[in-house]
């Protein structure tokens, strides 16, 4: 879409004309005394911790909910010995006292990834895991790292024998009895080194399933884990729900510079277009022009996906997967092939971004500061086109992101008012 | 474009730039399609939609003078005008269920505000579309 632009006179004139009529807009809404409007409140509610429904229940996980396979899953979360160098694990990147990332701008296994780490609090709302969204469940998300060679760097008969030696019992009780793993390679694995590799291909295609199958349910028991893991009330929640009980001494839970940032986080920032819901994020892709990391080596995010997701054995249709392909919704009706997921990622949810600085999918950015002075210089991006708009280009329904210096500062204090206590920790 | 009317395009685009759908907006879930083919109708689920909920809805195709069309191909598209971005989902007409009536699976809001829905029919009558305005609030599509 491009605007009806008449040159760039009008396009001035439109922006102008823009801002004043919707300020005129808003000023006459206003109902004094909270400064809020009807609609506003609304979507402050909408934001609000209280609206967080129980994340939706995973039907290609049959054990998600069982307290057996959380318990089993928080172990198999911390245990280094599911790594090539006996030192990494999932804690090690999703640190539990750091909102289970490292705060690095990208994660650091047995060897350096391309992405940052994300947090796992909420994540079991999301229908799509990574930054790209190349896995379509939690468990499947799980059992990426183990065989990526930069990061656990294990491989699939290893695990199932170190699952064997270490967590028999558990793990019979969840999902029955161990397949004979006797005479079975030490070291083969579909996505392994080249030896690997070939010592997978020479086992039997029913071993190499029942090898698969272990593997899985290492993957389930670790979702049933990370899916108890929700993020904590916030200061905004308090103060949203004093708002709503129209109560002013509650209200005191933001500060005047906070309360202005909301007011331009859900307004003229526009950051609720794509930042909304409870966790802050729409859980879908946009290329908003952040630079690649490695300028060299562009990065195209969700467009490199879609085929990944829909080909992998571990989704929602695969043999592995506990659920009948009509609840596989999301894949079946998956977006590919569009051009808008060029270089798109998914939006990070918000709730306590202030405690986990670097930002963006390969940490580009330092602070919260540089993060919106990104949105409001909107770049061309270097992969696939922006959504933000420009200058007398764009969408005609998306206007630039216009924020003065002390703007931003008001969005980014209002950020750290999303920071909640910690995840359960027990 | 004449001063006036320059002024009126402006004073629209800045209330819904502002994330308030139209006044004027049609939000009836059954009227003629654009060439006035066929007479749509578009039943959304029991409950809700939910935001962020994947469902399904009924689309009841008929002639203009009621007859239920049968056989149709019909193809879904749709997005937030305001926000410029298409469906989270790419939904697709399954099977006819009834009649004239169809099944459109794989429909999902991710956010609040307002929606379209583009129809593209294909059907003995000839090809024809229809647009449908969709205001979705927490508590479902607003009537």
């Amino acid at each position: 879409m491009s605007s009806p632009t008449a040159g760039g006179t009008f396009t001035f004139g439109a922006t102008l004309g823009l801002a004043l009529v919707c300020a005129l807009f808003l000023l006459t809404g206003f109902t004094w005394g909270d400064g809020w409007t009807a609609d506003d409140k609304a979507v402050l509610a909408s934001m609000s911790l209280d609206r967080l429904p129980p994340a939706p229940r995973d039907p290609s996980n049959a054990v998600e909910a069982l307290p057996a396979a959380a318990a089993l899953g928080k172990r198999l979360f911390a245990d280094v010995r599911f790594s090539r160098n006996q030192a990494v694990s999932c804690a090690t990147c999703h640190a539990p006292d750091r909102q289970f990332q490292d705060g690095l701008p990208v994660g650091q296994g047995v060897g350096s990834g391309s992405r940052r780490t994300m947090p796992i609090a909420g994540a079991a709302h999301s229908p799509w895991f990574f930054w790209d969204g190349r896995k379509d469940s939690l468990w499947a998300q799980a059992l990426g790292p183990l065989e990526d060679s930069v990061e656990h760097g294990s491989n699939r008969t290893r695990i199932a024998k170190l699952l064997q030696a270490h967590y028999k019992p558990e793990y019979e009780a969840l999902f029955g009895p161990l397949p004979d793993l006797s005479g079975l390679p030490d070291d083969a694995g579909p996505q392994g080194n080249p030896a690997e590799r070939a010592a997978w291909q020479n086992m039997d295609v029913a071993r190499r399933e029942h090898v698969s199958r272990v593997f899985a349910g290492l993957g389930k028991a670790v979702a049933a884990y990370e899916r108890t893991l929700g993020p904590g009330e916030a200061r905004f929640d308090r103060y949203v729900r004093a708002v709503l009980a129209a109560d002013p001494v509650g209200q005191q839970a933001l500060a005047p510079q906070e309360v202005n940032g909301l007011r331009l986080f859900i307004g003229k920032g526009q950051c609720a277009t794509c930042h909304n819901g409870p966790l802050f994020t729409d859980q879908h892709f946009h290329n908003t022009g952040v630079p690649p990391r490695d300028p060299a080596r562009p990065d195209h995010g969700r467009a490199a996906a879609t085929a990944k997701v829909q080909h992998d054995e571990f989704n929602c249709l695969g043999a592995f997967s506990d659920a009948r392909e009509d609840a596989c919704q999301e894949l079946r009706f998956m977006v590919s092939g569009d051009p808008a997921l060029e270089g798109a990622f998914k939006t990070p949810g918000l709730r306590n971004v202030a405690l986990r600085a670097p930002y963006m999918h390969a940490g580009q950015f330092a602070s919260l500061e540089e993060v919106i002075a990104h949105y409001v210089q909107s770049p061309a991006a270097a992969v696939g086109h922006s959504e933000l708009a420009h200058e007398g280009k764009g969408h005609a329904e998306r206007r630039p992101i216009r924020l003065s210096a002390s703007e931003a500062r008001d969005v980014a204090a209002f950020l750290r008012t999303l920071s909640g206590p910690p995840p359960s920790l027990d | 474009m004449s001063r006036h009317l320059i002024s009126l395009a402006l004073l629209t685009t800045a209330l819904t730039a502002c994330g308030t759908p139209p006044n004027d907006l049609d939000r009836s879930l059954r009227h003629s399609s654009t060439q006035g083919r066929y007479v749509v109708q578009m039943d959304p689920p029991a409950a809700g939609p939910a935001v962020n909920q994947i469902h399904a809805w009924q689309i009841r195709l008929s002639a203009p003078d009621g007859t239920p069309v049968r056989h149709a191909r019909i193809a879904v598209d749709g997005g937030m005008p305001q926000h410029g971005h298409g469906l989270p989902t790419r939904p697709q007409v399954t099977r006819e269920v009834a009649d004239g009536t169809y099944l459109m699976e794989g429909m999902k809001f991710s956010m609040t505000g307002w929606w379209e829905v583009k129809l593209a029919v294909q059907a003995e009558p000839g090809a024809d579309t229809a647009v449908f305005n969709m205001v979705v609030d927490t508590a479902g599509v607003q009537r």
